[in-house]
């Protein structure tokens, strides 16, 4: 049985003047599937990312997400994704529950779901008690656990993660893998940029992107055989190397 | 329409819970509006008035008597020398200095005429042209006097006919400038509070990394600009209802016009404010540079929109530049509908002007706005 394609990239190009950030990159995800995006700073992922999602134009290739092109059809694929960013991007000036409330509500769910989301979120990640607390009040690592949920209320197809783990502790790191395992088994399909090599393990496949291009892309296990190391790490470090 | 809706009820909350911002939306206006209208005033008193009198006799006493019995003249001291005089007006502590020379009285007796020297500090022009002017009407008025006491003395001559105009003022009959400011200032802050909340709010989300977040929903453009600026509007009616209450009860300022006219017109301007405090946060990257570009505008808006210094003593080409500015017309309207009672034929060109800039002002905030870079 053939699984299909959430997302294929042909010869995508993004260029800001004379610098290419992202050089004519292909791949395809496959529906289900947790897909590594990794490389390192300034390697050009999350602006690959933002082309992906819809809020950049790509100079030149095609892609599609969820069905949908990138040139035209942004509006529609964003109906059909959640996008959880670097950068911690919730109301801090909000409580859990409002937050939780505005965001259904632009993804136009209709009150009876928000409701029924809030409280079924609410108590996964065990927030009862803080749940009218102000979402500038809660730790690091319960932000980024509460904003990958909200990433997920309007049961997007696809979810683009952005260095989802930055700066925090393991326990958490662990947790929010489970709850991304969780999600993939759901049937939603993820996409996650990282630094920490350790995670690249837990994907399905990575890519890893030096310098614009997409350098090697298979299991972690098959990459390990080709580059005949035995971590991510490693692979990463002889890539990164190899082009300096 | 109910995403509209999530987006106010989100913008109402992050506004009431902002405890430093709300002093500064409703108890910075009400400040602004009691001190400005007291302190804005072109009337000219208190004027630091000093004297060296070289004369010393009763109609050089008679002279300086007149000055000191004036409200607007505070006779301070008299100087013994012209260098004296000149230190002290260095110093700011005088502004008029009035010269008598010697034989003063001798040559009105005798020549009938007799000169005085008179120095203003002119720094400030305008101020100056109305001490002038105090000074010739105490002058002129000491004239009759001695033109009086001269012809008692002398022979009966012809009393030359004077022809006077009687004006007649209307609209603001006692001449209060606090009825011709309290209404300009009231357009003065419900514009400064619109464009400065409205100008930083998008900014704001971009600085904090939320609009990001906003523009990968499917939310509509319109949507979110409706949702975003709705709450200043409404704010923004909220603060000429204060003002106009404040106007009314410590200003006693009359409203002789229609009301809901006024209001009928500011819900239109604020709309022009609001579409240029959203364009400037489409083309700002910080909440700084949006402050920073608002400002530039709003003091000249301010300073050309006819609220301290009139229009038609501007230069031509300023004149013209004053079209197309909106706070001009608001200040012309509020006048206008308060003060003079106009209707709306009256204020009809100046409506349509503000209706077709608040339409292109929206047109291009809206244009501008962009959710794909």
């Amino acid at each position: 049985m053939k699984v299909e394609n959430v997302i294929e990239v042909i010869e995508l190009t993004k260029t800001f003047g004379d610098f290419t950030a992202v050089n004519a990159i292909s791949f395809e995800v496959k529906k289900g599937e947790i897909f590594g995006f990794l490389g390192a700073n300034g390697a050009g992922k999350t602006t690959a990312m933002k082309m992906l999602i819809g809020i950049s134009k790509p100079s030149s290739g095609t892609a599609k997400v969820a069905g949908f092109d990138v040139f035209s059809q942004t509006e529609s694929i964003k109906k059909n994704i959640g996008y959880m960013s670097q950068k911690f991007a919730l109301y801090d000036d909000l409580t859990v529950k409002e937050n939780i409330t505005f965001f259904g509500g632009i993804y136009g769910l209709t009150r009876k779901k928000i409701k029924e989301k809030r409280e079924q979120l609410v108590s996964e990640l065990g927030l009862e008690n803080i749940s009218n607390k102000l979402v500038g009040s809660l730790p690091l690592g319960w932000k980024q656990k509460l904003s990958f949920s909200v990433s997920l209320l309007h049961e997007p197809k696809i979810v683009f993660l952005d260095e989802p783990t930055g700066g925090v502790d393991p326990i958490t790191r662990r947790q929010f893998w489970e709850m991304i395992y969780k999600a993939a088994d759901q049937g939603t399909t993820i996409f996650v940029t990282t630094h920490y090599m350790d995670e690249a393990e837990y994907c399905d496949r990575v890519s890893i992107m030096v310098e614009g291009k997409i350098e090697a892309l298979d299991t972690p296990k098959k990459l390990k055989e080709q580059f005949k190391v035995d971590s991510m790490n490693q692979v990463f470090l002889k890539l990164a190397r190899n082009i300096e | 329409m109910k995403t509209i809706g999530y987006i106010i009820q989100k913008e109402f909350k992050q506004i009431f819970r902002n405890k430093g911002m709300l002093p500064i939306i409703f108890i910075l206006p009400i400040l602004q509006l009691v001190i400005l209208a007291n302190a804005a005033t072109y009337e000219v008193k208190n004027i630091k008035f000093a004297y060296i009198d070289y004369d010393h006799t009763s109609s050089s006493r008679a002279l300086i008597e007149k000055f000191n019995a004036s409200t607007y003249f505070n006779v301070l001291t008299d100087f013994p020398s012209p260098e004296k005089a000149s230190s002290a007006m260095l110093a700011g502590e005088v502004d008029v200095v009035l010269e008598i020379p010697n034989h003063f009285e001798r040559n009105l007796l005798k020549e009938k005429t007799a000169d005085l020297s008179i120095t203003i500090n002119a720094i400030d022009g305008a101020a100056a042209g109305v001490e002038s002017g105090y000074v010739n009407q105490i002058v002129q008025s000491f004239n009759q006097d001695v033109k009086m006491t001269i012809m008692d003395t002398s022979k009966k001559a012809v009393q030359p006919v004077t022809i006077e105009g009687i004006p007649s003022f209307w609209y603001n009959i006692t001449l209060n400038y606090k009825t011709f400011m309290v209404p300009g200032i009231l357009v003065l802050l419900v514009t400064m509070i619109t464009l400065f909340l409205s100008g930083m709010n998008i900014v704001r989300e971009k600085e904090i990394g939320t609009l990001e977040q906003i523009n990968v929903t499917p939310i509509r453009k319109s949507q979110f600009i409706i949702g975003k600026l709705f709450p200043f509007w409404i704010i923004g009616m909220g603060l000429l209802t204060i003002g106009l209450i404040l106007a009314k009860v410590i200003f006693n300022v009359p409203m002789v016009g229609s009301l809901l006219l006024l209001y009928a017109y500011t819900s239109i301007y604020i709309l022009v404010i609001l579409g240029m405090g959203l364009l400037i946060s489409n083309f700002t990257d910080t909440q700084q540079q949006a402050m920073f570009i608002a400002w530039f505008f709003v003091v000249i808006f301010i300073l050309m929109s006819g609220l301290f210094t009139p229009i038609e003593s501007m230069p031509r080409w300023a004149q013209i530049v004053t079209e197309f500015n909106p706070i001009k017309y608001f200040v012309e309207i509020v006048r206008m509908v308060l003060l003079k009672g106009s209707g709306l034929m009256d204020i009809l060109p100046q409506l349509w002007k503000t209706l077709l800039y608040a339409i292109i002002m929206n047109g291009l905030a809206v244009w501008s706005y962009k959710k794909v870079n």
